[in-house]
């Protein structure tokens, strides 16, 4: 294979530089040499024809759960990076509840490395130190080491930091190196054998419930804490009206706070665990259509800053037991282009730019790992289709788990593929 | 006539026709059961398994009555002791069961949902003998024929359910059945003991006994969980029996009869003062017989679905 690439005819979206336009990009040993429309071929060129298809920098899904080390029957940083690859994105960060949890330098380097050797390292695997030992929300964990070793954010997340002068410390302690502290808001206290939102649905099935302000009494403290000490804030799965208008009246107030949401949040209402399938079990849990619509205004507003997936990978044995039993959690990687263009893209919510800024430039500034389609630049894109239809069918996942409420689900709009650190892959 | 459905397993969405033909067929049932002999030989060649996750002595006995007046061969199976308790999922329970030739499986589960989650994983018709805090279809529906004995209709029969609404499978099924019959249902409890969303379910809900007491025909008294004062939902049981117990003396400032109805077991002046309890307007012994005929006409209906 040549080590010359021309892309040809592609609509190339960068809403970092206002790029817009359909151009011919020439890639060189991975480095984009020229942008300019129309290109001449040359015999050792390979071609790539991507009429009719965009080019944009490379999505980052900065909410995954690759469960290795410790979990490997659900998911191992191989299948997880490949999933990854396959459901458009170039980069992940990947949480720290693991086995043992990313709260020490050797943890952090052993899963960088085994994201440089998955499929070629095609995938960037940055992870998430744990903010606490253990994760078990008591005393700070090595921060300082974690950073240096390559951890892009601190989270405990599957569990809050719910003491609060922990949590003052570590936007304290994490302040000094500029890397956010991802909390998982839930007030435990408050959320306590909860399985799904608290509501007409809970109460109908006898499930028990998790209140809206079991999410909402955190961030309203950990706002408030985040004020007071200058320190980056980051919520992970925002997931209630509420949420979404304390961060969007913090973010007035010059607070930094970012927050993201996932696309089962902005897609899917509590009414579908009805069902008791436990592929509607998650936590945050679905909520209500007074929620998705608040969720998908702050998308719209810009107080929601980024689309990541939560992709939580559980087998079919952990899964296919009764709904109190079933674990939290849904993968997430494969579906999230496909939900984000179906229901914000086409139906107006989002601009195709917005949408990239929600799943790129946003989740790459706050981890500190941006990336331009510019001349001299490394090539690292996504390319997708917007309007191809297609038929989610969780036997065709990459992941190691089919946990997936979205199976049969017809969508508009999905990846065809990426490139980065020199490798391309189109499905 | 048929039911609309193989499975019972809620009263939520049932259609009010099906619910007419179980308290129908249960009349012709209570009859057999006011014979001599109470065996009728309609379930003959049936296996029918009790499937029982969590203990309930009174609503598996009143089942298995129920299956052998009807001429049915019975296994029962209870969690304790058994390879459940040793890991073995609910799928790989009920499949072990089924291989052995059974056409019906009556399921008590701590959990929601689990009848459901049975009906995909079995072929058999599956009964709701009551799932968590979800459903106890067959216990709404002795209550609701019991009603229709005493005031001979459902329609306007005016309903309170009393106590603690939230943890009550009971109070739900009994809300889904009512209302769908066209009856009066509130519910009254301490507002810890309230579900969020219930007045979406076409109650009204009331926080004082005295204000609900002479509005209605009929109490639903439900047993009141002693783990819920534990679990910081009321503050002593005295103060409950005081503001929440129905008592001989609360009653008798109404003008009118109140039909006194209770799931069982009674917590004895707690929830219901013993006079009451025993009293003539108590029909909670007529449940218990009721709850065999309609068992019965539950059983003998769904065997006739394909
Ligand atoms: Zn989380």
């Amino acid at each position: 294979m040549s080590d010359i690439i021309l892309f040809q005819s592609g609509s190339l979206m960068d809403p970092q530089s206002h790029i817009d336009f359909v151009t011919d990009i020439l890639v060189k040993d991975g480095r984009i040499e020229t942008i300019k429309p129309s290109i001449s071929s040359k015999k050792e060129y390979q071609v790539i024809d991507l009429k009719g298809k965009a080019i944009c920098p490379g999505f980052m899904d900065m909410h995954v759960h690759l469960r290795e080390p410790g979990f490997e029957h659900k998911e191992t940083i191989e299948t997880g990076t490949l999933s990854a690859a396959f459901g458009g994105f170039t980069a992940v960060c990947c949480m720290p509840n693991t086995n043992p949890a990313i709260d020490d330098e050797s943890i952090a380097l052993f899963v960088q490395s085994q994201g440089k050797k998955a499929n070629g390292g095609i995938v960037d695997v940055y992870p998430i130190g744990a903010v606490t030992k253990k994760r078990d929300g008591k005393e700070l964990a090595p921060i300082a080491e974690l950073v240096q070793a390559g951890a892009v954010g601190l989270s405990d997340d599957g569990a809050p930091v719910s003491d609060a002068e922990v949590m003052r410390r570590a936007l304290e302690y994490a302040g000094m190196f500029d890397v956010p502290v991802i909390q998982h808001c839930e007030e435990p206290s408050l959320s306590k054998h909860g399985v799904m939102n608290e509501g007409l649905v809970s109460t109908s099935l006898g499930l028990p419930g998790i209140p809206s302000v079991a999410e909402e009494v955190m961030i309203a403290r950990d706002l408030m804490l985040t004020q007071y000490t200058k320190g980056r804030y980051h919520v992970a799965h925002v997931s209630t009206a509420g949420s979404v208008e304390l961060i969007r009246a913090a973010k007035k107030e010059k607070s930094q706070v970012t927050c993201e949401v996932t696309p089962h949040h902005f897609t899917l209402v509590d009414e579908v665990v009805r069902s008791f399938n436990t592929n509607t079990k998650m936590n945050p849990p679905l909520r209500t259509q007074g929620d998705v619509d608040a969720i998908k205004g702050g998308l719209r507003d810009g107080t929601i800053d980024v689309i990541a997936t939560d992709h939580a990978p559980h087998s079919l044995d952990e899964k296919e037991v009764d709904y109190i039993q079933a674990p939290f959690g849904i993968v997430g990687l494969e579906t999230a282009i496909g939900l984000a263009m179906t229901e914000l893209v086409h139906t107006g919510i989002l601009s195709f730019a917005q949408l990239i800024e929600k799943f790129s430039v946003n989740p790459r500034r706050i981890v500190g790992k941006p990336v331009a389609i510019e001349e001299g630049q490394e090539a690292n894109f996504t390319f997708i289709d917007p309007n191809a239809e297609w038929k989610v069918d969780v036997a065709s996942f990459k992941s190691k788990s089919k946990n997936s409420p979205f199976d049969g689900r017809i969508l508009k709009g999905r990846p065809i593929g990426i490139m980065n650190h020199g490798h391309v892959l189109l499905y | 006539m048929k039911l609309s459905s193989r499975h019972l397993l809620g009263l939520d969405g049932m259609p009010a026709k099906d619910i007419e033909l179980i308290l129908e067929t249960a009349t012709s049932f209570k009859e057999i059961l006011n014979r001599p002999i109470k065996k009728v030989p309609t379930l003959q060649g049936k296996t029918i398994v009790n499937l029982f996750f969590e203990n309930s002595t009174r609503t598996r006995i009143s089942f298995e009555l129920a299956e052998r007046r009807l001429s049915a061969d019975v296994v029962n199976f209870s969690a304790a002791g058994s390879s459940v308790s040793k890991g073995e999922t609910l799928k790989d329970t009920a499949r072990n069961i089924e291989a052995m030739k059974i056409d019906m499986v009556v399921i008590r589960h701590n959990v929601a949902g689990t009848p459901n989650f049975l009906t995909q994983v079995v072929k058999s018709n599956v009964i709701n003998a009551g799932d968590g805090i979800h459903e106890h279809p067959t216990q709404a529906l002795l209550d609701m024929y019991t009603l229709k004995e005493q005031f001979g209709k459902l329609e306007n029969v005016r309903v309170c359910i009393v106590g603690d609404i939230a943890h009550s499978r009971v109070a739900l099924s009994n809300i889904y059945g009512l209302t769908t019959m066209g009856a009066e249902v509130s519910v009254c409890g301490p507002a810890t003991l309230i579900p969020r969303g219930i007045e979406k379910l076409g109650v009204k809900v009331f926080y004082r006994l005295d204000d609900v007491i002479s509005k209605v025909d009929a109490l639903n008294v439900l047993r009141i969980q002693l783990e819920r004062q534990a679990g910081g939902m009321f503050p002593t049981l005295r103060e409950y029996h005081r503001f929440f117990g129905v008592t001989k003396e609360r009653l008798s400032r109404v003008d009118h009869p109140i039909t006194i109805m209770h799931p069982g077991p009674i917590n004895r002046d707690v929830e219901l003062s013993a006079d009451v309890a025993d009293g003539p307007h108590s029909v909670i012994l007529e449940q218990v017989l009721n709850g065999v005929a309609v068992r019965m006409a539950t059983l003998y209906l769904l065997s006739a679905t394909e």
